[in-house]
């Protein structure tokens, strides 16, 4: 099953073409990486996903977006739409309010009231992004007085606890030290049955790690998108063989 | 020759900034020199409590708990009604309105800020007095629109120094732009805010001209907010120019008792620039 339907798709910012004419599936329950050099598109593609383009002025899209089976920009719910697809950025950005207040904003936003309700999702998603043992103790401090790395998957929890679809990941490891990324692909690869998880990335090695489909992107366009094993051993384009050889100019 | 404009330029730098500290220097000495031996002779309990201040009598007494009195209510009354509103015209102007407005909004609230104090005065005289009378009320309205720009100001450039990514985080996770302005981006701009209602508060305890146009002034401690009331500032200005004697130290040392107002507030929002950092 496909989570995501991109057809045609046409992104400009101004009178800069971004995106050019994108067609892709996403399939359902798996990881897929987005690689490519800086100022491809791919977080732009990524941004479309959840309409987080919407905020930006003069951005223009054509063609159509379909999370399962549903057009995302003709008539759908724009709050909706992104509790069903979580978002985690490249900087890691908990809100300056309490641990418990960072994952309990979601839900509460979607009307989630009880405290014994709260509750239960604030520790489930802790449990889910692996940092309930390192916070349980500290949920009524200040989630900036955490590391780099469990700021980061606080923000994967907070994330989950709108129970989402789909995950989106905008380089999510750059900023971290290798221990952190570590954890982070560990986690990722927990998540993957029961989320459909999309993560930009620049290190190749994380994307052939951990995803099961890998997209290269060049200019604002898909070269080629293939399974992960396929696409770093045999692609079947020259441009990216250069690129994930190291050999792009 | 290039050492010696330095060293020119050193001297002048010094000076200048020696002017201002030197300033405050006199202030204080001129305030606690002329202002505690009558704290003395009345006696601080007489003078900061007494409930009555009648220079005139025989023997006079010169209590000023109800200018204490006055300025606290009336200061909290202005901080009551102009914060909110100033705190929801920052949001508005850093998150809502669209910048066609903002160009008109914006020099509007300059304006506020420059409007000199007997003007306000008349404004309140002309439009304020026929709905409340001179009263407490009708000096907390006319504060309350005074210390508006002082609020927005400080408040808007909080707002839009907090960082994008809160705004950003809370959208990515449904939350409308509304409820992401009120419930995130508010609270990351919660020092400078509260800075900007410290300094709303100077303002508004330190105002004399426009309070004694529209406050009734009488120095009795007020029962309720449709009575007159007098301020601390009130009280100097009205009585400075006849008094003479003890009566006008009396009024000195009614300054040292708004410096120490000042002061405090002053710690206060260097304790919390401190905190921020
Ligand atoms: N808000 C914007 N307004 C105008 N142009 C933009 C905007 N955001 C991105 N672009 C342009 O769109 C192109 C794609 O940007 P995008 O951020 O999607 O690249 P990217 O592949 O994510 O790059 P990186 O790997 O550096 O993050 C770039 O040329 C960029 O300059
Ligand atoms: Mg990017």
């Amino acid at each position: 099953m496909n989570c995501f339907e991109i057809k045609n798709l046409d992104l400009f910012y101004g009178g800069f073409q971004a995106l050019k004419k994108i067609n892709m599936e996403i399939e359902a329950g798996m990881i897929s990486a987005f690689i490519g050099p800086s100022g491809c598109g791919k977080s732009t593609l990524l941004k479309t996903l959840n309409r987080m383009n919407d905020i930006i002025e003069g951005c223009k899209i054509t063609g159509s977006v379909r999370l399962y089976g549903e057009d995302i920009y003709n008539g759908a719910d724009v709050n909706l739409l992104r509790k069903r697809v979580g978002m985690v950025f490249q900087k890691p950005n908990p809100f300056p309010m309490s641990v418990y207040d960072n994952i309990a904003f979601g839900p509460r936003t979607h009307g989630i009231k009880a405290r014994c309700e709260l509750d239960a999702v604030v520790e489930n998603s802790l449990r889910n992004a692996a940092i309930w043992d390192e916070v349980k103790d500290r949920l009524k401090k200040s989630a900036l007085g955490l590391s780099g790395g469990q700021q980061q998957r606080l923000c994967i929890a907070r994330a989950l606890a709108g129970s989402p679809e789909a995950l989106l990941l905008d380089e999510p490891t750059s900023a971290l030290d290798p221990i952190s990324t570590g954890k982070i692909e560990e986690l990722l690869l927990t998540l993957r049955e029961k989320y459909s998880i999309i993560i930009v990335t620049h290190n190749m090695q994380q994307a052939a790690r951990i995803s099961d489909s890998t997209a290269f992107f060049l200019h604002g366009e898909v070269i080629e998108k293939s399974d992960t094993k396929t696409i770093f051993a045999r692609p079947a384009d020259k441009r990216t063989e250069d690129y994930i050889t190291g050999r792009f100019g | 020759m290039k050492n010696w404009k330095e060293s020119i330029m050193r001297a002048v730098f010094f000076l200048s900034a020696a002017a201002s500290i030197l300033a405050v220097a006199l202030i204080c000495l001129f305030l606690l020199a002329n202002g505690l031996p009558a704290i003395g002779k009345i006696g601080p309990f007489a003078f900061l409590l007494g409930k009555d201040w009648s220079p005139a009598d025989v023997p006079p007494s010169f209590g000023i708990l109800p200018m204490i009195v006055g300025s606290l209510y009336i200061t909290a009354g202005s901080v009551i009604i102009g914060v909110p509103v100033g705190i929801f015209t920052a949001v508005f102007m850093s998150h809502v309105c669209p910048p066609k407005l903002y160009k008109f909004i914006k020099p509007g609230v300059d304006l506020l800020a420059g409007i000199p104090s007997v003007v306000y005065g008349f404004f309140g005289m002309a439009v304020i007095l026929p709905l409340s009378g001179n009263s407490i009320l009708s000096a907390c309205i006319l504060l309350g629109i005074m210390i508006l720009p002082t609020v927005i100001t400080i408040s808007e450039s909080a707002l839009r120094a907090a960082p994008e990514q809160y705004y950003e985080g809370a959208l990515a996770l449904g939350a409308g732009h509304y409820r992401s302005v009120f419930s995130v981006v508010l609270p990351a701009a919660k020092s400078g805010i509260l800075a900007s209602v410290i300094l709303g508060v100077g303002r508004a305890i330190g105002e004399t001209m426009a309070v004694i146009m529209v406050a009734g002034n009488q120095p009795r401690v007020p029962s309720s907010v449709f009575q007159g009331a007098r301020t601390l500032t009130a009280n100097i200005v009205m009585e400075m120019a006849y008094a003479a004697d003890l009566h006008r130290e009396a009024l000195i040392a009614t300054g040292v008792v708004l410096f120490v107002f000042i002061m405090i507030i002053n710690l206060s929002f260097s304790a919390l620039k401190r905190k921020e950092k």
